[in-house]
C-alpha cells in the first residue's frame, strides 16, 4: 500500500506494508534515526514522536495510521542551526548520559511545555512516567526540562520589554507629534 | 525486532463504512483504535487477524461526553486523556479521573480509547471496573444503524471476549446519572502505569445521610470485572460509618476470585480487594456529602 505523511514539514509517500509500524518507518524508510527503538512493547518510551502534534510511541503506531497527519521527530525540534530550548538545556544540565532516551525525553518534554509553560517538578516527573532512563538519570532530566522553562520565561519577559518601552517610545514620539501639530 | 504478521489495512471514514468493512471481512478483521493493547497482543503473535480496520478517523463523530439530566453518554472513541481532563466528567463521575491517573502513561492515554479498552475485555481493565461500578450500559451498532443497548455484565462474555459481534460496533457508553452520587478509584500496582494487581471502584448514593445505593466493582481478580450485587444489598438503606465499610469490604475478599500469579498470591489480592474497597467507599461517601 502506499502511504503519504509530512515528516518534520516534508510530505513523503512510501509504497510500504500494512504491518509496517511508525518506528521502522522514520528508521528504516526515511533514515531517521534520532527516534530510538527500544522495548518495543511501549512501556520505555525511548520511540515517542509526535502525531499531530501529540507525543505517541511510534512502536505501537502502524506507519499507515500516520498517513495523511503531521509527524515530527527530535530532528524537526531545532530550528535550522538554532537548538530548541528543550535541547539546550539538556545540555546544560547534563540531562544525558549514555543518551538512549534522549530523543524521546526532548519531545515529551517540548510537549510538557507547549501546553504548560511553568511545570512543576511533580508535573514534569508525570510526564515522563512512561519513559525509561536505564542511566537513572531523571533528576538531570528534570532539571534540563526546569531549565528551558526558566529560559523561556525569561526570552519571553525580554521580548516583552521590548515591545513595550517601543510602545512608550511611540506613544512619546505620538505625543510630540500631537504637540507640535497643536 | 518484533512485528506484526502480515494483514491489510483498511481505514474506516465512519461508523457506517466501518460496519460495512466489518459485515465484508467478517471475522477475519478486527477493528484497532489506540492499538495499545492490540498492536503488542499482535507482535506476539497472540493475535492474528487478515485484516485491521483503523478508525481512528471516527474520532470527530465518536470522540464526545454530554451530559444530560438523566446520563451521561461518552462516544466509544474518546481518549484517555480527554476522560481525565474533562471538567464535566469529574463533576459527575470523580471516580474517572481516579483510574484515568493510574492507566499507563500520559503519553500512552494520548492514544487508548474507552472503546477500545472495553472490547479489550482484559479482566484487569480499570475503565471496564470503572463502567461496571456506575452500571454502565453499552451501545453496540449493527448493520442498517441497528443498535442494542446491553449492560457490563452481559457486555464481558469472559476474558477478551465482548458481546461485540462480528459486523457490529460499540459506539457509546451511558452512565445512568441520580442524585447524591459520590464515587472513587484505587488500584495497587507494582510500578508506575502497570496493570493492577488489583483495583476497585465504588460508588455510593446518598439521601438524607443514608445510603439509599451503593455499587462496588473490581478489577484483577476474576475472569471479568466483577460488580458484586451482596455489597449493595448489604450497603442499602444504612448510615455510612467505618464499621459499614469493613463489613463491605469482607464481602469483596470473599466474593472474588483472584488467582496466584507473578503479581501476588491470592490471599493478597483478597486482602486487597477488602482493603481497597473499603478506601473507595470512604472516599465516594465523603464526595457525595461534599
Amino acid at each position: 500500500m502506499q502511504v503519504t505523511m509530512t515528516v518534520n514539514d516534508v510530505e513523503v509517500t512510501r509504497e510500504i506494508e500494512g504491518r509496517l509500524l511508525l518506528v521502522h518507518f522514520l528508521r528504516d524508510v526515511l533514515g531517521l534515526t534520532g527516534t530510538h527503538w527500544g522495548c518495543d512493547t511501549s512501556n520505555c518510551g525511548t520511540c515517542v514522536v509526535w502525531l499531530d502534534g501529540e507525543p505517541v510511541k511510534s512502536c505501537t503506531v502502524l506507519a499507515a495510521m500516520a498517513g495523511g497527519h503531521q509527524v515530527r521527530t527530535v530532528e524537526g525540534l531545532a530550528k535550522g542551526a538554532e537548538l530548541d530550548p528543550i535541547q539546550q538545556g539538556f545540555m546544560q544540565c547534563h540531562g544525558l548520559q549514555c543518551g538512549f532516551c534522549t530523543p524521546g525525553m526532548m519531545m515529551t518534554a517540548r510537549a510538557l511545555l507547549d501546553r504548560n509553560p511553568d511545570p512543576s517538578e511533580t508535573e514534569i516527573r508525570e510526564a515522563i512516567s512512561g519513559q525509561i532512563c536505564r542511566c537513572t538519570g531523571y533528576a538531570t532530566i528534570v532539571r534540563s526540562v526546569r531549565w528551558a522553562a526558566v529560559a523561556e520565561a525569561q526570552a519571553a519577559a525580554q521580548v516583552a520589554e521590548t515591545t513595550e518601552s517601543t510602545e512608550a517610545g511611540e506613544i512619546a514620539d505620538a505625543g510630540q507629534t500631537a504637540g507640535a501639530v497643536a | 525486532m518484533q512485528v506484526p504478521a502480515p494483514f491489510e489495512y483498511e481505514r474506516a471514514t465512519s461508523v457506517d463504512h466501518a460496519i460495512s468493512l466489518l459485515e465484508r471481512l467478517g471475522g477475519t478483521a478486527r477493528l484497532i483504535a489506540g492499538g495499545h493493547s492490540l498492536l503488542p497482543m499482535m507482535k506476539l503473535r497472540l493475535a492474528n487477524f487478515d485484516y485491521l480496520i483503523d478508525i481512528n478517523d471516527l474520532h470527530a463523530e465518536l470522540g464526545y461526553i454530554e451530559t444530560g439530566p438523566d446520563e451521561v453518554r461518552i462516544g466509544a472513541m474518546t481518549r484517555h486523556r480527554e476522560l481525565l481532563e474533562s471538567a464535566v466528567l469529574a463533576a459527575a463521575f470523580p471516580i474517572f479521573a481516579d483510574a484515568e491517573r493510574v492507566i499507563a502513561d500520559p503519553v500512552v492515554r494520548n492514544r487508548g480509547t474507552l472503546g477500545g479498552s472495553l472490547c479489550q475485555a482484559d479482566p484487569s481493565e480499570d475503565l471496564s471496573a470503572v463502567c461496571t461500578t456506575l452500571d454502565a450500559r453499552c451501545v453496540i451498532r449493527g448493520p442498517g444503524g441497528a443498535e442494542r443497548v446491553v449492560s457490563m455484565e452481559e457486555f464481558h462474555v469472559g476474558p477478551y471476549e465482548t458481546a461485540v459481534a462480528d459486523g457490529e460496533i460499540l459506539v457509546e457508553i451511558r452512565l445512568p446519572v441520580r442524585p447524591g452520587c459520590g464515587s472513587a478509584y484505587a488500584k495497587v500496582e507494582r510500578r508506575a502505569g502497570d496493570w493492577a494487581v488489583v483495583s476497585a471502584g465504588s460508588a455510593v448514593w446518598l439521601d438524607g445521610g443514608a445510603i439509599v445505593d451503593a455499587r462496588v466493582g473490581l478489577a484483577a481478580v476474576g475472569p471479568n470485572t466483577t460488580g458484586i450485587p451482596e455489597i449493595s444489598a448489604a450497603l442499602r438503606g444504612q448510615e455510612p460509618s467505618e464499621s459499614l465499610f469493613e463489613q463491605a469490604g469482607a464481602i469483596a475478599a470473599r466474593s472474588c476470585d483472584p488467582v496466584t500469579d507473578q503479581r501476588g498470591s491470592a490471599d493478597y489480592k483478597r486482602h486487597l480487594a477488602a482493603e481497597l474497597t473499603r478506601r473507595t467507599l470512604r472516599r465516594a461517601v465523603e464526595r457525595a456529602r461534599s
